[in-house]
C-alpha cells in the first residue's frame, strides 16, 4: 500500500494580492491582474499581469529586514514565509523549487555568469534563508514546472525518501521572455482570451505560490487535498509547438486518472492550461475529448494572471483548490464564443458547485505536458 | 535496479561501457559534435539546428538507445547550468537596443527540457519526462526519481543521467535503468 501524500497548506503572490484570500476575493469580484504597462524601455506597452514593484517593496519591508535579494527572490520569500513558520523543518522535509527561468533577468549586459542565475544557487539561498535541512531540489520543465513539482514531492515522499515538502514555484516577468515571445509573435495585443474565438495570443504573468505537502495528518489542517495521480508526458512531436494530436496531454491525463482510480465521469472540475494561443487551446479540446472530459466543467486562469509559466501550475492548483473549499467554480475570464473545433464545458459565470475531484494539467515548450489529480478529503 | 548501457562525453571522448567509441582533436565542442555525429552516422539532419547541450545530450542518448523500441522508456536528466550556454547567447540578442535582434529559434532553446523533447522526438517516446537543476551530479537523487518511475508501473526503463554544458565545459554522463 503506497503512502497517502496530501496538500494541507499553501500561499500565493501575484498582483491581485500577497495571500490567497485576497486572490480569492478579487477572482470572485472578476479582477484581472492583466493591464496595459510599459515593461521595457523603448517599446510599446503591452498587456501583462504584472506585480507592482512599490507595493510588493512594501509588504517585504513589513516582514523581512531589509536584505539582499532579487526583486523575484522577495516575491519567493513573501510566498514562502507564512507557510515555513507554521511547521517543523526536519531532515526529512523536502524544498522544492520549481521555476523556468527564475533570476535570468542578472544576465543582462554581463559578460560571466553571475552567481544568482543558477537555478540552484537560487534554491540554495532561499533554503538557508529559511533553515531547510536538506539539499533543494529544483524542476525546471517549462510551463509544466508548478504542476510537476507537486508530482515530484508526492512521488519523492511516496517512495520514503521525506516525510513532507514545502513547493515553490515563481517566474517573473522579464525583458528576456517577453522578446522571446515576442519573436514567437505569440503575445496579444488585448487582454487574453483563453479558447474564444477572438483570441489573439497570450499574455504574460508573475507570480509566485507555495504548498505544503504532507503524509502524515494531525487532524488541525484548516483543509486537506489527496494527491492522487500524476503524469507528464511528453508528445514527442515538435519542440515548440503543441501536438495536434494531444497525444503527451491525452496520456498524461491517462495516467494520472488510471493511478487516481478516478473515471472521467467523477471529474467535477478541470483547471486547464488555456494560453490563449490557437494551437495550445486547440490541442487540449482534442485531448480533453479523447479522455471524454468534453462535459466537465473547465476554466483557464490565463485571464486573470495572464500566462506566469513555471509558476502558473502551482498558482492555478491553488486556486482550484479554493474554488473547491467554497465550492465556487469560478469563470474563465474574457471566454465569449467558442473558439475551439471540439466541445468543452467552459465556466461562463461562477457558480456554486460540488467539487470532489479536480484535474489540474498543463503543457509546454519541449513537447512537455502534465496532469495531476486531485481529492478534496 | 540494473544499471546497462553507460554513456559518458567529455574531453572530446564518448565512451560506451568502457569503451571510447569516437574522440578527435578539434577545438571546440560544436566542431566535436559535428564529428561525433559524422562518425557515428546519425543521419539526422535536425541535429544541425540544436543548441550545445541539446547536441550533448542526443549524442550520449543516441549511442545507448540505438534503433531498439523506447515506448516504454521514460527520460530523467538534470544538471547545474540549466540551458546558461544558450540564454547568455540569447541575451546577447537583446542586450542593446541597437542591435535588438531577438530569434525565436535561440529563444526556444532557453529551457533546459528542450533537450529532453529532442531525444523524444528522434524516438517517438510519449513518455515521463522530468528535468532538474542541481549544484552538482547526484546519481542517488536521480535513480531514486527513476526508481520511483518504474515502481509505478510508468515505464519500464529510464534513461537517466547527467547532461551539463556552459561554453567549453561541458560533460554528459547517461545510462539506462531497468528494475
Amino acid at each position: 500500500m503506497r503512502k497517502e501524500v496530501y496538500i494541507t497548506d499553501y500561499n500565493c503572490v501575484t498582483p491581485l494580492g500577497f495571500d490567497v484570500s485576497s486572490n480569492w476575493n478579487a477572482l470572485l469580484q472578476g479582477e484581472s491582474g492583466v493591464v496595459k504597462h510599459k515593461v521595457i524601455e523603448n517599446q510599446e506597452p503591452f498587456y501583462a499581469s504584472l506585480i507592482d514593484s512599490e507595493k510588493l517593496e512594501n509588504e517585504f519591508q513589513k516582514h523581512f529586514e531589509n536584505k539582499d535579494f532579487t526583486r523575484l527572490e522577495k516575491m519567493f520569500l513573501l510566498s514562502l514565509k507564512p507557510l515555513v513558520e507554521r511547521y517543523n523543518l526536519t531532515k526529512e522535509t523536502a524544498f522544492i523549487l520549481s521555476t523556468t527561468k527564475g533570476n535570468i533577468s542578472l544576465l543582462k549586459n554581463q559578460t560571466t555568469l553571475p552567481e544568482g542565475v543558477f537555478l540552484s544557487n537560487l534554491a540554495q539561498k532561499l533554503a538557508d534563508f529559511f533553515g531547510f535541512k536538506t539539499k533543494p531540489i529544483v524542476v525546471s520543465n517549462a510551463c509544466i514546472s508548478g504542476v510537476m513539482a507537486i508530482a515530484v514531492a508526492k512521488n519523492m515522499i511516496q517512495a520514503g525518501k521525506y516525510k513532507d515538502a514545502f513547493v515553490v514555484a515563481g517566474d517573473e516577468i522579464t525583458e528576456f521572455v517577453i522578446s522571446g515571445f515576442n519573436s514567437f509573435q505569440a503575445i496579444g495585443t488585448e487582454p487574453c482570451k483563453p479558447y474564444d474565438k477572438n483570441r489573439n495570443g497570450i499574455n504574460i504573468g508573475e507570480a509566485t505560490a507555495a504548498v505544503y505537502i504532507t503524509s502524515e495528518l494531525t487532524q488541525n489542517e484548516k483543509f486537506s487535498f489527496k494527491i492522487l495521480g500524476d503524469s507528464a508526458i511528453n508528445d514527442a512531436n515538435h519542440i515548440s509547438g503543441p501536438s495536434r494530436t494531444g497525444d503527451g496531454l491525452f496520456a498524461s491525463i491517462r495516467n494520472a486518472m488510471t493511478e487516481a482510480k478516478v473515471s472521467a465521469e467523477k471529474i467535477d472540475f478541470i483547471s486547464a492550461h488555456g494560453t490563449a494561443t490557437i494551437y495550445n487551446d486547440e490541442m487540449e479540446a482534442v485531448a480533453f475529448n479523447r479522455m471524454e472530459l468534453q462535459q466537465v466543467p473547465l476554466n483557464s486562469m490565463k485571464g486573470f494572471y495572464g500566462h506566469c509559466l513555471g509558476a502558473s501550475g502551482l498558482l492555478e492548483s491553488i486556486i482550484s483548490m479554493e474554488s473547491a473549499s467554497h465550492g465556487t467554480l469560478i469563470s474563465s475570464k474574457n471566454f465569449e464564443e467558442m473558439g475551439i473545433s471540439q466541445p468543452l464545458n467552459i465556466i461562463k459565470e461562477n457558480q456554486l458547485a460540488e467539487i470532489k475531484y479536480i484535474l489540474k494539467t498543463a503543457s509546454g515548450f519541449g513537447g512537455c505536458n502534465a496532469a495531476i489529480v486531485l481529492e478534496k478529503c | 535496479m540494473k544499471k546497462t548501457d553507460i554513456c559518458t562525453i567529455e574531453h572530446s571522448k564518448i565512451i560506451v561501457n568502457n569503451e571510447v567509441i569516437f574522440e578527435n582533436q578539434t577545438e571546440t565542442f560544436s566542431e566535436f559534435a559535428k564529428e561525433a555525429y559524422k562518425n557515428l552516422a546519425l543521419n539526422y539532419p535536425k541535429f544541425h539546428k540544436m543548441d550545445n547541450l541539446s547536441k550533448l545530450a542526443f549524442l550520449a542518448s543516441e549511442v545507448i538507445l540505438k534503433d531498439e523500441d523506447h515506448s516504454r522508456t521514460a527520460l530523467v536528466f538534470a544538471n547545474k547550468s540549466s540551458s546558461l550556454d544558450t540564454d547568455f547567447k540569447y541575451q546577447e540578442s537583446i542586450n542593446s537596443q541597437e542591435n535588438y535582434f531577438p530569434s525565436p529559434a535561440v529563444f526556444v532553446y532557453t529551457l533546459p527540457n528542450i533537450c529532453v523533447g529532442e531525444i523524444s522526438i528522434k524516438h517517438q517516446m510519449q513518455t515521463e519526462n522530468a528535468f532538474f537543476i542541481l549544484d552538482e551530479f547526484d546519481e542517488k537523487f536521480l535513480n531514486d526519481y527513476s526508481e520511483q518511475i518504474l515502481q509505478s508501473g510508468k515505464a519500464d526503463k529510464v534513461l537517466c543521467g547527467w547532461v551539463e554544458l556552459y561554453q567549453e565545459s561541458y560533460k554528459a554522463f547517461v545510462y539506462l535503468l531497468t528494475l
